[in-house]
């Protein structure tokens, strides 16, 4: 692992000096065969692991760029010369704006097909869903009593001044929000969306990890977070003081009759002008095989899009995930919409006493 | 000035290459705002009814929050350190430039870990006091607007110090010997002299802080501080309009652009010169007692607050890490960070000197212009200066493998972009106000008069730069270069978009530790970005204290 890190840096210093005397771009280096370039804005630390078991198993190099959501422009001013093959985000936000822009090609891709049920899939083919996690309810143990709880529930006044969540113009809360107008319309998504900015806790700040450690602090009962958080947080062995924030926590899976848990994704889109497709093809099989979606389970704490792959120990010990039934696509149709509803209703003003 | 067909061809070429350095400059605003132009405008009338109002109070409070605190810790530490002895003095001098060396991001994730319920300082409160819960007691919020000013504040007053230190410096003595003679008493002296001649200079280190403030997302975001820029990002990335969040981005700009006209305009009237004659430098004035204590503490608390207690924490966090830590891989990313940075630097100076001294050689309006403009690119929201960069690359690269393949059939692919050149290329543009603001004001202090003595003794303009202007500016040179060197080793939002495959800075590796909400993880990468920083800023303060000595030698030229 180590070898191989020093050598890539090698090669990249290399890239770089060529680029200076105009003899080499990057991309000459990356059109050799056995190769697949994947941009992504994942994590490095979450994705690796399964790239190089990838590499491990085929032989094939997987380069990896990490960076922003800018990487939909990069792929886009790169033009038919761009080095990408697979984009792979954190979002169905960013996989849509893909698509949207043009940038895509639909994937053809019998395992992806059979792997992944059709609600995570682009009806076109064109993007798809690698790993779920759901958006749940952080809550104090101490401070709240019911085991249960519905996303409704969070406009109730009974929770005036105990939620905390980050922004409201994050792409987890814009998908969570999206989904509520899907499923109530638009009017009663406002109503809904101004109940929980009067029970905030606090202006919306920080990122999830705040929110959990709002509810260890007492500064807040129920946070919105995502669910991979916790699952960090009881197995962080580096930092023992997180397993005793986790402790302060039980995990809520909001669902009521009609509706389950809204769940957003990591997935993953196959560039129009990849270079080595083929290749980009079976690293999506790859990455939607059994094995693979074991590994998202094990190492991510995060939930496998493919059916009959089990979920890992801590995990499985929150409860069962009964995931929201609508499309993805319809997600990613709405959450323009619930962005403006976020700045319509002044969420992340906080409460307005 | 010349007309075009008197100049003799040398000049001709050098003003069409320097105008030429000026467009290159000037692209990646160029197509951020033909982005905009082509984006379509619904985004305005959703502003409108909404966030804009709200947002515009919140960037107006923050600017002038940040611009006043900047400018008193700056004005007021330069002119206890240049002007008066008291314990310490020699130290300060250069520690106050520290806090250069800490990102602002990184700023923002170490407070809130230190200041935060869990953090060490509201945990120490509990214990003394016996507290058991947040709600027992009350403890400012470091995630709100105050907040941020506080914290942008602490880590940005430097430019603000450095622009006036070198500004107190050059005075000379005789000018504020005359104030002081007409009966003006020390603080009399400051505001009616020192803080009029220090103007100039420190508009210069006011307009970098701002405009640090309007570009950052990050940490803006971390803090629950919603300025404009952040409407930026939620246009883009989660309504899909790219083209608007260029519209909000240029108009912003639209309003440094006049903020800078405005102050211009204010001081239209006045002239400084350094007539060339010997000045002496100012008398130190020797404090004592409990004034000597105060001026220690007014230096210490900033040097303290902005980079001692974020430094302790980050060495804190990254020592319990260590362990864990793959110290080679470190070591490349400091590479890499450190390599591109001294390119960058290298680059933004030869470039600044070059747009600079053409405006002086041609007095060319168009020239100035564009070197103004492309210096408040510095205002636009990092991630969309990174695209308005990576658009015109990528649009070189394939018009030059598309003539290759008609006329050649060779496929040359991407040559700069997703290379170390567009790095620099990057660096260059995003910091031009930097390098260009130190250099300009260098220049500007040589009286023209050399230049026409150089002239009239046969020297071409160039050599005149070589052997008059050059060595003359040293000390402008060397804060230009290392100016642009610390903030590159900083820089975040391009390197992500624009570096190749496979190739981590530190930058990076902090932010995809604190993506991934484990600042401690990245601590060490934060380190040493400050590490590494401090060496230059270092270097910065013994070259600004040779202008001491080229002040008291009469502005003699070096050796």
């Amino acid at each position: 692992m180590q070898l191989t890190q020093t050598r890539r840096l090698g090669q990249a210093t290399r890239a770089i000096l060529g680029g200076l005397v105009l003899a080499v771009g990057s991309a000459g280096a990356a059109s050799a065969q056995g190769e697949v370039n994947v941009y992504t804005t994942r994590e490095p630390g979450l994705i690796q692991p399964l790239l190089d078991r990838y590499t491990e198993e085929t032989g094939t190099e997987v380069n990896v760029l990490f960076g922003g959501d800018e990487l939909v422009e990069r792929i886009q001013a790169e033009g038919r010369n761009t080095p990408a093959d697979l984009l792979i985000t954190v979002d169905i936000g960013t996989l849509k704006r893909a698509k949207d822009m043009g940038i895509t090609q639909p994937m053809e891709s019998e395992e992806v097909a059979q792997n992944v049920p059709e609600k995570y899939r682009d009806p076109e083919g064109h993007w798809t869903a690698l790993s779920l996690r759901a958006r749940v309810v952080y809550a104090s143990r101490e401070r709240v009593e019911q085991d249960e709880i519905t996303y409704d529930e969070l406009a109730d006044p009974k929770w005036k001044g105990r939620i905390c969540t980050r922004t409201g113009q994050h792409p987890y809360n814009i998908g969570l929000f999206a989904s509520v107008i899907a499923h109530e319309g638009e009017d009663a998504a406002r109503e809904w969306l101004e109940g929980v900015k009067e029970n905030l806790a606090r202006k919306p700040t920080g990122n999830d990890r705040a929110g959990a450690k709002g509810i260890f602090a007492g500064e807040c009962d129920l946070a919105l977070a995502n669910t991979y958080y916790m699952g960090l947080m009881q197995t962080n062995q580096d930092e023992p003081e997180q397993q005793e924030w986790a402790k302060s926590i039980k995990v809520l899976f909001p669902k009521s009759d009609d509706r389950g848990t809204h769940v957003n994704v990591s997935g993953a889109v196959l560039v129009a002008n990849a270079p080595h497709a083929e290749e980009a093809r079976k690293l999506l099989a790859f990455l939607t095989s059994d094995e693979a979606q074991q590994l998202y389970a094990e190492t991510n704490h995060e939930y496998p899009v493919k059916e009959g792959v089990e979920v890992s120990e801590t995990v499985g010990s929150w409860g069962e995930l009964e995931a929201d039934d609508l499309p993805l696509v319809e997600i990613g149709e709405l959450r323009a919409r619930a962005s403006e509803l976020v700045d319509e209703v002044g969420f992340d003003e906080g409460p307005s006493s | 000035m010349l007309t075009w067909r008197r100049r003799g061809r040398g000049e001709k070429i050098a003003v069409v290459l320097c105008s030429l350095v000026a467009i290159v400059a000037l692209m990646p605003l160029i197509s951020i705002t033909v982005i905009a132009l082509r984006g379509d405008w619904t985004v305005w009338p959703h502003l409108v009814r909404t966030v804009l109002i709200d947002s515009t109070r919140v960037t107006g409070l923050l600017m002038l929050g940040v611009g006043l605190t900047t400018a008193v810790i700056g004005l007021a530490t330069a002119w206890l350190v240049t002007m008066h002895d008291f314990p310490g003095r020699r130290l300060f001098d250069w520690m106050l430039l520290l806090p250069l060396a800490v990102p602002t991001y990184v700023a923002a994730y170490t407070y809130v870990e230190i200041l935060d319920y869990l953090g060490p300082v509201q945990s120490m409160i509990r214990s003394l006091f016996g507290f058991t819960s947040s709600r027992d007691y009350w403890f400012p919020e470091i995630r709100s607007l105050g907040g941020a000013i506080a914290l942008m504040s602490l880590v940005l007053y430097p430019y603000v110090y450095l622009a006036a230190r070198a500004s107190f410096l050059m005075q000379s003595a005789s000018v504020l010997d005359v104030s002081r003679a007409l009966g003006r008493g020390p603080v009399a002296t400051f505001w009616h002299v020192a803080l009029p001649l220090a103007r100039p200079s420190a508009v210069v280190g006011v307009t970098l802080a701002l405009m640090e403030c309007l570009n950052d997302i990050g940490a803006m975001q971390f803090l629950g501080v919603r300025t404009l820029t952040v409407s930026v990002y939620a246009t883009w990335t989660n309504r899909a309009n790219l083209g608007g969040a260029a519209q909000i981005a240029c108009a912003m700009l639209l309003v440094v652009f006049v903020l800078l006209v405005i102050e211009r305009h204010g001081r239209r009237a006045q002239r400084f010169h350094d007539h060339g004659t010997r000045a002496r430098p100012a008398r130190i004035l020797p404090l004592r007692g409990g004034k000597a204590a105060l001026a220690a503490l007014a230096c210490a608390l900033p040097v303290f607050l902005g980079f001692v207690a974020p430094a302790l924490y980050l060495a804190d966090a990254a020592i319990a890490e260590l362990p864990r830590t793959n110290l080679t891989a470190y070591a490349d990313f400091a590479r890499n960070s450190f390599v591109l940075s001294v390119i960058a630097a290298f680059v933004a100076v030869v470039t600044a000197v070059t747009v600079t001294y053409a405006v002086r050689l041609t007095g060319s309006g168009t020239v100035r212009l564009a070197g103004r403009l492309a210096g408040i690119g510095y205002a636009v929201p990092g991630t969309v200066l990174a695209v308005g960069i990576l658009v015109p690359l990528a649009a070189f690269d394939n018009a030059v493998d598309g003539a290759m393949r008609t006329t050649f059939g060779i496929a040359t692919g991407l040559l700069l972009t997703g290379s170390g050149a567009a790095l620099v290329y990057a660096y260059t543009t995003r910091f031009f106000a930097v390098s260009h603001g130190a250099i300009e004001a260098g220049l500007g202090r040589i009286s023209p008069h050399l230049d026409m003595a150089a002239r009239s003794l046969g020297r071409t303009p160039l050599a005149t730069l070589r052997e008059v202007h050059l060595p003359l500016m040293r000390p402008a040179l060397a804060t230009a270069g290392l100016l642009v060197f610390v903030d590159s080793m900083k820089e975040l939002p391009a390197t992500l978009l624009l570096r190749p495959f496979n190739f981590e800075t530190l930058a990076t590796t902090v932010y995809s530790y604190a993506s991934m909400e484990m600042v401690d993880k990245g601590a060490l990468g934060a380190l040493v970005i400050v590490g590494v920083g401090v060496v230059p800023v270092i270097l910065l303060a013994r070259t600004s204290r040779t202008t001491r000595q080229v002040t008291a030698e009469g502005l003699a030229p070096a050796p």
